[in-house]
């Protein structure tokens, strides 16, 4: 319902020493109409030109402080809130690649009422210096 | 004449600029009473960020915000996370809890009807029954298609009202359930992703003629061989029953609210899906007392191609109840006087 939404182009950026990136990071919306505890996020897969990176790269931060996605599994008393940006953070030696690519994001979902995982999917590409 | 239907708006109707943050729930209220739709159905879990953790001070603050604006709350919707573990499903005994933490939440912040997602069981709701008496909040569990009212899983719902003798455990109507004809959002979408005109023609054809949505699936899928877009077409028929607007009277005294949904409204305030025309005359006729109230989830159909306005399309809407209204009264007015 808000796939398009999900990922924030403009917060794209490097983490780690200038001169020699570890990583990269960028802002991430629930695509979901409320709220959900993190114990419910089951995956969130990123990718570059349609590559997936690890899933032990991954670390998530709604403001709480960086949680793997292990971690977030039993994670019960922290939730994503509705329309809130969180930050997604991403291991990958040498930073975000530079020049022009895709960045992929899927939200895999655990939504008690349905009776199949929720799937919210978003490309952006981006041009990256 | 004073209709004893009132109007409201649920803030899901507006979760795509809440979303974006092009509006805030205050936003929505000050929106809501402009159109004289007074009553507020609130989602926590989306409207509320530090659910369901909620001081008094926040409570004072909603109820202060409302009271601002001349609004009241009319629903709550809750949720019920059964997989919030990933090794094992909830108990019964956390389900239990869960309700009851809401139904509490419900009543401190005065609100007297809570939204039941269709899939609690009946018999974890029948054990929440008494929780639901002393803090006074009814227990509606949604009637959201392709369930309907006569639908067996619903029904059990109400004969647990029964059995319990309480007035505390009953449905929740999502008017979705009365989708006469097919929504002209949904086709358009779907031919914009693919779909060929005379087979998404095909399809609102079936739906028209209330063909059972496997044959149409199976034409579609298999016959016609159609592509992912007009499959998935097809696969929407599963859940778009138009129930007997006629039999609204009979399950009347189960429900206190009602979930106004609606995907897209025409420029003159009719829907082109929704049979309001015939629920409404029978919301009347019955002299049903409680609130329509919007639930606008035409978003996720135009948000490819334009700018959602959920403004307008709830505004629209409620120009349509006015009038569908006001037909009625003029019609059945001894009962609604009564």
């Amino acid at each position: 319902m808000f796939d398009k939404y999900i990922i924030d182009p403009a917060t794209l950026r490097n983490t780690g020493p200038a001169d020699a990136p570890t990583g990269f990071a960028f802002e991430s919306k629930l695509g979901y109409y409320r709220g959900l505890g993190l114990s419910m996020i089951e995956e969130l897969n990123v990718s570059i030109d349609g590559e997936a990176l690890p899933r032990e790269a991954v670390r998530f931060d709604e403001g709480q402080g960086p949680i793997s996605l292990d971690e977030m599994e039993s994670a019960y008393d922290r939730r994503w809130p509705f329309g809130t940006p969180a930050t997604i953070i991403v291991a990958r030696d040498g930073g975000f690649p530079k020049g022009e690519h895709t960045l992929g994001l899927v939200q895999k979902l655990r939504v008690s009422y349905l009776p199949f995982p929720s799937f919210n999917t978003d490309e952006k590409q981006v041009t990256f210096a | 004449m004073t209709s004893k239907i009132k109007r409201g708006v649920s803030l899901y109707s507006f979760q795509e600029e809440l979303f974006l943050c092009q509006m805030n729930v205050e936003d929505c209220v000050s929106f809501a009473t402009s159109i004289g739709a007074n009553g507020i159905e609130i989602l926590p879990e989306q409207n509320m960020p530090t659910f369901p953790h909620l001081s008094d001070a926040q409570v004072e603050e909603w109820k202060a915000m409302l009271a601002r604006h001349g609004a009241h709350f009319t629903a709550y919707d809750m949720f019920l996370d059964t997989k919030v573990r990933k090794d094992r499903p909830m108990t019964d005994d956390e389900q239990v809890e869960s309700i009851r933490r809401d139904l509490v939440l419900c009543n401190r912040l005065g609100i007297r009807n809570m939204r039941v997602l269709v899939f609690v069981r009946p018999d974890i709701l029948g054990r929440c029954v008494p929780y639901a008496e002393e803090l006074d909040v009814h227990m509606g569990v949604e009637v959201h298609a392709p369930w309907h009212l006569e639908h067996a899983w619903i029904l059990r719902t109400i004969d647990e009202a029964d059995r319990l003798g309480t007035k505390h455990l009953g449905i929740l109507p999502d008017m979705g359930i009365f989708m006469k004809h097919y929504p002209p959002a949904f086709r358009a979408r779907f031919e914009r992703q693919g779909a060929r005109p005379e087979i998404a023609q095909f399809i609102v054809d079936s739906h028209e003629a209330k063909i059972m949505s496997e044959y149409t699936i199976y034409e579609v899928a298999v016959k016609m061989g159609g592509n992912k877009a007009e499959v998935a077409m097809a696969e929407t028929l599963r859940h778009a029953p138009y129930a007997n607007p006629r039999r609204i009277g009979d399950y009347a005294p189960y429900f206190r609210h009602i979930q106004a949904k609606f995907y897209e409204m025409n420029a003159d305030c009719t829907d082109p899906s929704i049979a309001y025309d015939e629920v409404i005359p029978e919301l009347v006729k019955c002299g049903w007392e409680g609130t329509l109230s919007s639930e606008y989830e035409g978003n996720r159909w135009i948000q490819d191609v334009m700018e959602v306005d959920s403004r307008e399309q709830v505004r629209r809407q409620h120009v349509m109840f006015e009038r569908l209204i006001a037909q009625a009264e003029a019609r059945f007015g001894a009962a609604s006087a009564a």
